[in-house]
């Protein structure tokens, strides 16, 4: 019977493993140094005043990262003084979109006036370390120690269409959680968006 | 709801989930394939063609195609409708309104991320999720695997 039970926990483990790719809530994660809009390597290394980080994997081209575009400013200015500032990163391919090339990255931060670092994920490294399927998809990161801990996974609010009628504001209430010293809940969110796009290995 | 009721592109019903999840959760003898699309994403356009190949090819043979578009509702006449008459397209098109899609994406399929293209396939002895794109053969064979024929 123990035999039986052993084997089928190192089954359930192992289908977990093999759909968990990526960091789950309470995972440590890794830190990363990417090229920002301003031509600076970026490493979260680079804000031992921080707290914490407010991770996104956005873009350019995706309709859910433009119409989050403005929440994404009000996030940074609302908690980077609180020491968890925004921290925005393009996964994407421009060999396969190339409206979320660098140049156009620099050109979309300087529009909209972002006032976070917008990163380049060259070569696509840290978005499959991460697990981030989608843009807009957001890591937010605490540091605890000298470790940086995955607090909340998913989407920025309930509403991607409407910001008026938002509801839920996951990512604030994750963040003011942790502030208060509390564990976000929920932790992990789904929501609808682009893919983020690969090119041919 | 008949599962062949006729095509009109112009007319494009718009519910929010609940309405879908009645569609998702019907289990007969028609094998539905449910894409999940939007005008915006790039790799569902390119393979759009492949699902309607599959409605031209099986429509008549117990297989019913929807494209469920997640288009934003206030692009619906300016951008979703005329982006489907300039593609010809034939299947029967659902804008699904549904914003919050963490109350949702689960109901769909726990293995979905939330990311464009996703896929669904049932019948009565058959049901699968997919999160990628298609080409027309893949589809092909799935359909052929599995349809129960009239």
């Amino acid at each position: 019977m123990k035999n039986i039970l052993i084997s089928l926990l190192m089954i359930i483990t192992s289908c977990f493993n093999l759909s968990a790719q990526g960091y789950q809530v309470g995972a440590d994660a890794v830190d990363f140094r990417l090229k920002n809009v301003d031509g600076t390597m970026v490493s979260l290394a680079n804000f031992p005043e921080a707290k914490g980080f407010i991770v996104i994997f956005t873009c350019n081209h995706c309709p859910f990262s433009i119409a989050y575009e403005d929440r994404i400013l009000a996030l940074d200015a609302k908690y980077k003084k609180l020491g968890f500032p925004v921290i925005a990163i393009n996964p994407n391919d421009p060999g396969v979109v190339p409206a979320d090339g660098y140049k156009e990255m620099q050109l979309r931060s300087s529009e909209k006036g972002f006032t976070f670092p917008y990163l380049f994920d060259e070569g696509q490294k840290i978005y499959p370390i991460y697990g981030a399927t989608r843009t807009p998809h957001v890591f937010l990161l605490q540091k605890t120690d000298d470790k940086l801990k995955v607090a909340y996974i998913g989407a920025i609010d309930d509403n991607s269409q409407e910001p008026e009628a938002v509801k839920e504001k996951y990512v604030e209430n994750a963040v003011n959680a942790l502030l208060a010293g509390k564990t976000p809940q929920p932790g992990f969110t789904k929501a609808i968006g682009c893919t983020i796009k690969a090119g041919a290995k | 709801m008949s599962a062949l009721s006729p095509l009109r592109s112009q007319d494009i019903r718009v519910m929010d989930f609940k309405g879908l999840e009645f569609l998702l959760n019907q289990r007969n003898d028609t094998t539905y394939v449910i894409n999940f699309w939007a005008t915006w994403c790039i790799p569902c356009v390119k393979e759009l063609p492949a699902f309607q190949q599959l409605h031209d090819q099986y429509g008549n043979n117990n297989v019913h195609v929807i494209l469920v578009s997640l288009d934003f509702k206030k692009d619906l006449e300016t951008r979703l409708k005329p982006f489907i008459i300039k593609n010809k397209l034939t299947p029967e098109v659902i804008l699904l309104y549904d914003p919050d899609g963490n109350a949702w994406i689960d109901k769909v399929s726990s293995d979905w991320s939330g990311a464009l293209p996703a896929t669904m396939i049932f019948n009565r002895n058959f049901r699968a999720f997919y999160e990628k794109s298609f080409i027309y053969e893949e589809l092909q064979n799935i359909i052929n695997l599995n349809l129960i024929p009239k």
